[in-house]
């Protein structure tokens, strides 16, 4: 009995001993180097997130330019150019919608940026009135992109539109409000872009802490959550009726402009795809993410490839959405049955995200910090 | 035999490691009520959420509203005065009754540690442990004992070492000793502890740190015991739950093992210990030392024997009771709980609930963030019995709302350590049609792999 336990007290000092006490020869011999998530968050920060904002930054100023132009001298080319720019511009924020973090989550960018459907009768009662404040926070359901969609795409054709903001019935307050709406947009970004620019940046990358307010917990939360509440509800499950059972066609984004919604879904799922591969915003090649992060937890584990399971759905994914018309609108009034598909689609990867890769990363999907067993 | 056990019922000890364990018990369990209230979990856990999820048989067990909070206030104060050894019976009566309601208003939030103190804390109300260094025995010098019988400070000792042994044979399975899961999730996620952070990336240290435990929670009851190994095993004590504090969200729970694990020293020890309180508060100590043996009364021994003996019976049995339960344990979580099954395994889910029309066919989906907090949308997305009580919760709620032949479907996935998400509940299953029991749950779809071992 007693050489029994002095043998298993040696075991398990030695045992204790070794998963204490062996800092010295850290990183010599090891079968598997350590994932620098600060390093991920760098690269995160500095190649894509930056970048997407400076982008879509300038691009709020070009709207705002090109709604001046417009609402200063009221033609057929400054519509034109400003209904072009207005395409271009949210097609670009769907590179940056995922990021609502820090700045962005604070001023609720993405709720005031693109709240959708937007509230038509609203929006006519306030440029009625000439009376309204963009900054209260009930006031989402009138601004952003999707007001600028029923403003410049809701109010007719383009001699309809040019006319109600000419010579139409409160055609001043029409301009002063598309103005303020526009003015907006680029405003928000310009404060979410500034703070990335500035101290966030560093708050961001440099809180590496694995506890659940570190930035990969927090960022991670927040990607997955805009995978499922924004792009597979929002842009696909809502509109087809996924949750309700009846296809609600007004609910598509970009309900006014019609054909852009195709592109709007396609950009999102795309950006949010070369996030996860960790490529650049501008290109510049690809580095730390969560690809890669998974195959280096993936390396230690026998079972699925998570990546590749996940890699392929995004693939399943976009090839699903080769049978969508890009008008979403009158995709679920013709053909809802491949709206839907989209959406089962979709929700294959919601699970793998959600699920699997939260579970890899060993990322608890909640902000509650209890205790555990 | 019955002349042995007659005899070891009527040894005495002295009552100085029952009074360090009150005392140091009291202690943590206001810090623990304390830390709860300013965590301001009092009010995410019990008063935000707007459903609980019951124990089986413990339905009417729910929240107070505002008055929770009283109830943490009875308990906290209670544990103070179980410290203090005043109108201890009372105290620990209060407790334990505080403590269980507590516990039992929501099972979001159980865990082992809080069951372990419901017990434990029952246990006590058993015990002698305000004869000696207690305020009740400093102003009635007629309830000062210096021995107790031992089989009082050894109830503890049993009791602690079943939570541990019982806790190291849930390890002895394949997926912790030869999948090191679910450790390798785990661990290298603390990269960022210092000088520990690179080594938690080691695939040997995964494997290392679940052989270890598994041998840990094995024999530290025995070499606890053993008066040779016991410095050492203390140690490891100490070691194992500081290092499980720093790994692991686990807040008081390490530090009352560690203190729990003084009982089985020698009463020098905690005579040392009361020495050392009586300086620092001027107590004076010797009054307690009357040399009195305490010894309970025939009728009294009549009604607490029996009860600490099926007391102990149902911990020893209570464990094994997953085995009447088809399936794999991890995966149906029958027979899970209650079992010192600790940080076993990482588990996590995804449930879409689907409401339908049985005559219309028309079905809409339910956005869980209406109903429950994210902790208990993350508990329910992977345990059973909390689906089903969800499920008809929701019938019930949108009865209410003027909805007809109900029926509810879930479309629910689930991942056990590591392996790929797979669906849990039969999709096709109308919830509705079942009603929760301890009976097995057959709408629980397959594992399709297997765990070996207890």
């Amino acid at each position: 009995m007693k050489r029994i336990s002095g043998i298993l007290m040696i075991m398990l000092l030695s045992i204790t001993a070794c998963s204490t006490d062996d800092s010295g020869n850290g990183s010599g011999g090891t079968d598997t180097d350590a994932f620098d998530r600060g390093a991920m968050l760098a690269h995160w920060a500095d190649n894509i997130i930056v970048p997407a904002f400076e982008a879509f930054e300038v691009s709020s100023q070009s709207l705002e330019n090109a709604t001046t132009a417009f609402v200063n001298d009221p033609s057929a080319t400054t519509l034109s150019a400003l209904r072009n720019q207005y395409r271009d511009s949210y097609v670009q924020f769907q590179t940056v919608s995922m990021f609502e973090i820090g700045k962005a989550e604070e001023i609720g960018f993405r709720r005031f940026l693109n709240t959708y459907p937007t509230n038509a009768s609203a929006i006519e009662s306030r440029v009625e009135s000439g009376s309204y404040n963009l900054e209260l926070s009930s006031s989402y359901v009138e601004q952003g992109f999707p007001a600028m969609d029923y403003l410049l795409y809701g109010l007719g054709n383009s001699e309809e539109t040019l006319q109600k903001f000419t010579s139409g019935e409160n055609a001043e307050n029409y301009r002063n409000y598309l103005l303020d709406v526009a003015e907006r947009i680029n405003s928000l970004t310009a404060e979410v872009a500034t703070a990335w620019q500035g101290d966030y940046r560093d708050q961001f990358v440099q809180n590496t802490s694995s506890s659940a307010t570190g930035s990969v917990d927090r960022f991670s939360n927040d990607y997955v959550m805009y995978f499922e509440k924004f792009l597979r509800s929002g842009k696909i499950g809502y509109p087809a009726g996924a949750f309700t059972g009846t296809p609600s066609p007004e609910n598509a984004e970009a309900v006014y402009a019609g054909d852009l919604s195709k592109e709007l879904y396609l950009t999102a799922l795309e950006a949010f795809q070369d996030f996860y591969l960790g490529r650049g915003f501008n290109g510049s090649g690809t580095g730390p993410s969560y690809k890669q992060y998974l195959e280096y937890l993936d390396s230690m584990k026998d079972g699925a490839d998570l990546n590749a399971l996940i890699q392929n759905q995004f693939d399943a994914i976009e090839d699903q959405s080769a049978q969508l018309d890009g008008n979403f609108k009158s995709q679920v009034q013709t053909n809802n049955t491949a709206m839907l598909a989209a959406f089962d689609e979709l929700q294959k990867a919601v699970v793998l995200l959600k699920v699997d890769m939260m579970q890899a990363l060993s990322i608890s999907v909640d902000y509650v910090d209890s205790d555990g067993d | 035999m019955s002349f042995s056990i007659q005899h070891y019922l009527n040894k005495n000890t002295e009552a100085a490691p029952l009074a360090v364990f009150r005392l140091f018990f009291g202690i943590m369990m206001f810090a623990s009520i304390l830390r709860f209230w300013l965590n301001g979990w009092i009010e995410k856990l019990y008063i935000a959420p707007k459903f609980f999820f019951s124990y089986y048989g413990f339905e009417w067990v729910k929240p107070l509203g505002n008055y929770t909070y009283l109830l943490f206030l009875v308990c906290g104060i209670s544990a103070l005065l179980v410290a203090a050894g005043y109108k201890y019976r009372l105290a620990i009566i209060t407790f334990f009754l505080s403590f269980t309601y507590i516990e039992l208003m929501d099972k979001t939030t159980y865990l082992n540690h809080y069951y372990f103190i419901s017990i434990l804390s029952f246990l006590m109300i058993f015990l002698p442990a305000n004869r000696y260094f207690s305020v009740d025995a400093a102003r009635k010098p007629e309830l000062r004992f210096q021995y107790i019988p031992r089989w009082c400070v050894d109830s503890i000792k049993l009791l602690l070492g079943i939570v541990y042994f019982y806790a190291g044979l849930a390890k002895i399975n394949s997926d912790w000793l030869f999948r090191a899961m679910p450790l390798k999730i785990w661990l290298p996620s603390k990269y960022d502890l210092p000088f520990l952070g690179d080594l938690m990336q080691q695939e040997w240290v995964h494997y290392a740190f679940s052989w270890s435990g598994m041998l840990y929670d094995l024999f530290i009851p025995f070499l606890l015991l053993w008066k040779r190994t016991r410095l050492f095993a203390f140690l490891m004590v100490i070691v194992f739950h500081v290092l499980t504090r720093v790994l692991f969200p686990i807040g008081m729970f390490p530090y009352i093992m560690i203190v729990s694990a003084l009982i089985f020293f020698d009463p020098s020890v905690h005579r040392r210990i009361l020495a050392f309180i009586s300086r620092i508060f001027r107590i004076g100590m010797a009054k307690f030392d009357t040399g009195r043996k305490y010894i309970f009364s025939a009728t009294r021994r009549q009604i607490i024997l029996p009860v600490i003996s099926v007391f102990f019976l149902v911990q020893l049995l209570f464990p094994w009771r997953y085995l009447l339960y088809p399936g794999e344990l991890f995966w149906t979580e029958e027979g899970f709980r209650f079992s010192w099954r600790v940080m076993l395994m990482e588990k996590a889910g995804y449930a879409q609930f689907k409401i339908v029309d049985g005559k219309t066919g028309r079905r809409f989906y339910v956005d869980n963030s209406d109903f429950l907090t994210p902790f208990q949308e993350k508990q329910m997305a992977f345990q059973p019995d909390f689906i089903l009580q969800y499920a008809h919760f929701l019938a019930e709620h949108f009865r209410k709302d003027g909805h007809e032949n109900i029926e509810v479907y879930v479309e629910n996935y689930v991942a056990l350590n590591g392996r790929k998400s797979r669906p849990y509940i039969d999709p096709e299953v109308n919830l509705l049609n079942f009603a929760d029991s301890f009976k097995h749950k057959t709408f629980i779809l397959p594992f399709e792999d297997e765990i070996k071992g207890l």
